[in-house]
């Protein structure tokens, strides 16, 4: 494990916080994209 | 070939379709691995630690500008060329670049205050990146307020054409006002100003893993945006039946 000594929870909520705004960006991403799919499919088979 | 065929919906989606695998893997191995070895880069002998923000700080900053740069080129070929691929990629692409404003100004703040004594400052370019930030919430704003989707493409680029003004401000704020706490160019290629290659390297890939990121989510959310606009004309068609 790397050191990060007395500035150990500087990077770390630096690295906690990036994580968590990329990690939303994608979730967010990936399940209006399925949304999206989903309704225009059952659309469609509606006719 | 014509790179214009692509502002087809079907030709992009068709495309983007087959090139997204390969783009989303690439993605997820580049930032994962410029992440992970910034984060196991010994410290610096003056910034301590702390210099492994750097391998966030900088990717995200970099692609916050250029992500509005991109936005201005989709913007303009909407305004000229009345392409709706090129309307929806740039709708597309406002929250990603909002997210790596935030994550700038965020890792930036986190970083700043062991290292200058303080959260912020109204530096020049720390003031500029909050008010691209401010832009972006109020491009994407606009979109939602705006019902008839052309009059929203039409607006959203005419305020994209304004921001461009503070996303080249952010990236030059440090030469154009040689003041403020906010240093130069992280990768300096001037003698005797070159980052090590024990950081540069992991920077580079951390660079093309956020640039890579970016296309990856930026190809599945035109999609989504073709597809709501494919929903919405065929509910407006059989509303109008």
């Amino acid at each position: 494990m790397t050191e990060l000594g007395k500035y150990a929870g500087t990077v770390l909520a630096a690295y906690g916080a990036s994580l968590v705004l990329l990690a939303g960006i994608v979730v967010q991403t990936v399940l209006a994209n399925s949304r999206a799919r989903r309704a225009l499919q059952e659309h469609e088979r509606r006719g | 070939m014509s790179i214009w065929e692509y502002a087809n919906p079907v030709k992009f989606m068709r495309t983007s379709g087959a090139v997204l695998p390969w783009v989303v893997a690439a993605a997820a191995l580049a930032t994962v691995g410029g992440l992970v070895w910034g984060f196991l880069t010994p410290e610096d002998y003056k910034q301590g630690s702390t210099v492994k923000i750097v391998f966030l700080h900088v990717p995200a900053a970099l692609m916050a500008i250029n992500i509005w740069l991109m936005m201005l080129v989709a913007s303009l070929i909407w305004l000229v060329r009345r392409h709706h691929v090129s309307a929806l990629a740039a709708k597309a692409a406002a929250p990603v670049g909002a997210v790596m404003t935030l994550i700038a100004l965020i890792t930036g703040a986190i970083w700043g205050q062991p290292m200058w004594g303080t959260w912020w400052e109204w530096d020049p370019r720390l003031t500029s990146f909050l008010i691209l930030f401010l832009f972006y919430l109020g491009y994407m704003a606009l979109w939602e307020a705006v019902e008839n989707p052309d009059s929203a493409a039409d607006l959203t680029g005419v305020l994209c054409l304004v921001g461009s003004v503070f996303a080249i401000l952010s990236r030059y704020a440090v030469n154009f006002w040689n003041q403020g706490l906010h240093q130069g160019a992280s990768l300096s290629v001037a003698p005797g100003e070159r980052m090590s290659a024990i950081y540069r390297y992991p920077l580079y890939l951390s660079m093309l893993g956020f640039f890579l990121l970016f296309l990856a989510l930026l190809l599945i959310r035109t999609r989504t945006e073709i597809r709501r606009r494919r929903l919405a004309a065929l509910l407006a068609r059989e509303n109008r039946a």
